[in-house]
């Protein structure tokens, strides 16, 4: 009886899907096109359909259904990464910006733990994300430690250079504390130019992934059929994404996040129900350095090549454009602004010039008119599919 | 150590610790009136220094004398930033108001984002470090081994009297004793018809103009300008500003000055450290923030940051 009424309010499924498998064609086109005159067309027609869809009250349709069933959607949100990727599979460099894609997704909910449930502010996502790469190029070329492992010490060195900030993020708030990580993030590019050891202005290569024997760097031939090497790194991030998804949302959930989102609303009122503020922001700033930290040492593998101009201030701000873009606390919502924030300048050629002004602008015009992002997040939602 | 190096040493900082200090007093204007942090004020001082190489360009081909040309730059670009920093005020941050703090704080860094790459893309080869005239006498007096050059002095005056014309705005004028009073209890100075928008207005143009004239210095000091000067100056400033406790103005001042000495004192005991210059002045700011969040010199009420 339960059961039964519960399934009865549970929104559809079919807007999810047909949303999705409308934005994998989409994102099929968008790859596959050249032209630009034929690129500027499709954008247009996105944002056309996308206006219309909210005209329409699909989009919230559409939200709904994700938010319901998420578990399904997300199984066929790997689908149709995977489709979309197949379709590109011998070609370098659709596959390497799907791979950026997925790896920034993971490093923007490294940042959504601290910033959009703690409310813990990181202006050095691009800073923890180049330690990783860093981390990277120093252990693959003089030491022999298995690759995989490079990818979690990455995270942890990340996490730790990370802990050294915490004693005046922990002392500080709102402005101050965004003072110090805009500080560490000058600090660590000025540092990364003039030590020699780490490459300087010029940085350094990085060795690729290796599992076993197999070497992420070769092309794949299956029978007469070449694939591109990227394919084997487009796997391992997106197992990476989806254990990062996984975890964010089992924390969003879970009691911790509950306290994370206690904290961010309210330090004082947070702390007189006796949650111990510095222990939680620890964690979550600890854990999304972490998470950056992994997406870095695998980005610095796929790219072969980390250079401090990578990692700049500037970068650090494009990350939390896409946190803001998406809507602050949801994962959904981030990685369709990763998609638009790293594909569309890629694509129109004459726009990765302007990309830091593009998004400085698009991103004060949404703080003006719509402040809670393109995508907001949902009420908790403590039981799946319960609705007041 | 000789005592012309030292002096030398001391000039320097004095120079370092004056545009320091007048980016610090900005920030501490800004956040007295409206207790907000504009994250832009470095990039403001970037665009007003580039104003002022663009003045310049345009009246050197109309074939100027020197001092005329540089008093005409001046004039521009603290002109210029004053009104860039009243269109902040009133179209960015005054909107704001009842957002949380938090967007503020974000806006204001975008906008600087703005600034930064407006100066980057658009200045031709704005890319590059752009030469700055030297358009101050470069006579130098010998005292020993130390050679005072009269364009530094000169600066160093003219910041001095910058800051002091502000402190004598502040406290022994009409418009200051509104402007403290809007900064003691807006609403208290609101019935008392003080016209809240227009002070906050007046203090930006203040502020944002104080930071051309800051830019310009930079520029005449070091000869060369570049887009990414004011985020630089602007963290430091900012730091600076709180190491005073923001919402004084000496504070700010002191501030400034002792950030610059504690720079010089850094160069000068950790000679290998001169690569890692800035390492050194960002790992400052961080572990000041980290031992005194709310500054040397507290507020009677001091905000606990």
């Amino acid at each position: 009886m339960v059961s039964e009424g519960r399934n009865k309010s549970r929104a559809s499924l079919r807007p999810g899907i047909i949303a999705l498998a409308l934005a994998t064609l989409y994102l099929c086109a968008l790859m596959a096109a050249e032209r630009q005159p034929l690129i500027i067309g499709l954008l247009v027609l996105a944002v056309v359909a996308i206006l219309g869809a909210q005209r329409m009250g699909w989009l919230a349709a559409i939200s709904r259904s994700f938010a319901d069933r998420e578990d399904t959607l997300g199984v066929l949100a790997i689908v149709a990464a995977v489709a979309v990727a197949a379709s590109f599979h011998d070609n370098h460099f659709v596959l390497l910006l799907i791979v950026t894609v997925l790896l920034y997704t993971v490093a923007t909910l490294g940042l959504n733990i601290q910033f959009g449930y703690a409310g813990v502010l990181n202006f050095a996502g691009a800073s923890f994300f180049g330690i990783g790469a860093y981390t990277s190029a120093v252990l693959n070329a003089h030491t022999t430690v298995p690759p995989i492992l490079v990818l979690l010490i990455g995270g942890l060195i990340a996490a730790l250079i990370g802990s050294l900030l915490l004693w005046p993020v922990l002392r500080t708030r709102g402005h101050y504390a965004a003072l110090v990580t805009i500080a560490f993030a000058l600090l660590l590019k000025a540092f990364l130019e003039v030590n020699d050891v780490l490459g300087g202005p010029q940085g350094l290569q990085v060795k690729g992934m290796t599992i076993g024997g197999w070497s992420f760097n070769d092309n794949i031939e299956l029978g007469n059929v070449e694939l591109s090497f990227y394919l084997s790194y487009f796997v391992l991030s997106l197992a990476l994404l989806a254990a990062a998804f996984i975890l964010v949302r089992r924390l969003e959930r879970s009691w911790i996040g509950l306290n994370l989102d206690a904290l961010r609303l309210d330090e004082t009122a947070a702390s007189c129900f006796g949650l111990d503020i510095a222990r939680w922001k620890i964690t979550a700033f600890t854990l999304g350095n972490f998470l950056i930290g992994i997406a870095g040492a695998l980005f610095g593998m796929v790219g072969g090549f980390v250079a401090p101009n990578n990692y700049t201030f500037a970068d650090s701000l494009i990350l939390v454009s896409i946190l803001l873009l998406g809507g602050v606390g949801n994962p959904w919502g981030l990685a369709v602004a990763t998609v638009i924030v790293i594909v569309v300048p890629e694509k129109l050629q004459t726009l990765q010039e302007y990309r830091f002004l593009l998004y400085a602008v698009l991103v004060i015009a949404v703080l003006l008119f719509r402040p809670e992002g393109l995508l907001p997040r949902p009420a908790r939602n403590y039981f799946p599919g319960w609705r007041p | 150590m000789d005592a012309g190096l030292l002096a030398q040493y001391v000039m320097n900082g004095l120079m370092v610790g004056m545009m320091y200090a007048l980016v610090a007093v900005g920030f501490t204007l800004f956040f007295g009136v409206l207790d907000i942090i504009q994250f832009a004020h470095g990039d403001v001082l970037t665009v007003g220094a580039f104003t002022a190489l663009l003045t310049f360009v345009g009246l050197h081909s109309a074939g100027r004398g020197s001092a005329a040309v540089l008093l005409a730059m001046i004039i521009v670009a603290i002109f210029a930033m004053a009104a860039l920093g009243m269109l902040i005020a009133r179209y960015l941050v005054l909107p704001l108001r009842t957002a949380p703090a938090l967007n503020t704080l974000l806006i204001t860094l975008m906008l600087g984002t703005v600034l930064r790459e407006s100066v980057r893309l658009f200045y031709p080869q704005g890319a590059n470090p752009k030469p700055f005239p030297a358009l101050l006498p470069s006579n130098s007096v010998s005292l020993g081994n130390f050679n005072l050059r009269l364009d530094n002095a000169i600066l160093l005056t003219a910041g001095a009297l910058m800051i002091a014309g502000v402190e004598f705005l502040l406290n022994r004028t009409k418009l200051g004793l509104a402007i403290r009073a809007v900064a003691q209890d807006q609403e208290t100075a609101r019935t008392m018809g003080i016209n809240f928008v227009a002070i906050v207005l007046i203090a930006f143009a203040i502020g944002s103009g104080l930071a051309a004239f800051a830019g310009i210095m930079n520029g005449l000091y070091y000869n060369e300008i570049n887009f990414g000067m004011g985020l630089y100056l602007g963290i430091i400033g900012f730091a600076a500003a709180i190491i005073g406790g923001l919402g004084s103005i000496y504070g700010a001042i002191l501030g400034g000055f002792l950030f610059a000495a504690l720079q010089t004192l850094g160069t000068v005991a950790l000679p290998f450290a001169s690569a890692y210059k800035d390492v050194f002045a960002f790992a400052v700011v961080i572990i000041f923030m980290a031992w005194r969040p709310t500054g040397l010199l507290q507020e009677k009420i001091s905000e606990r940051v």
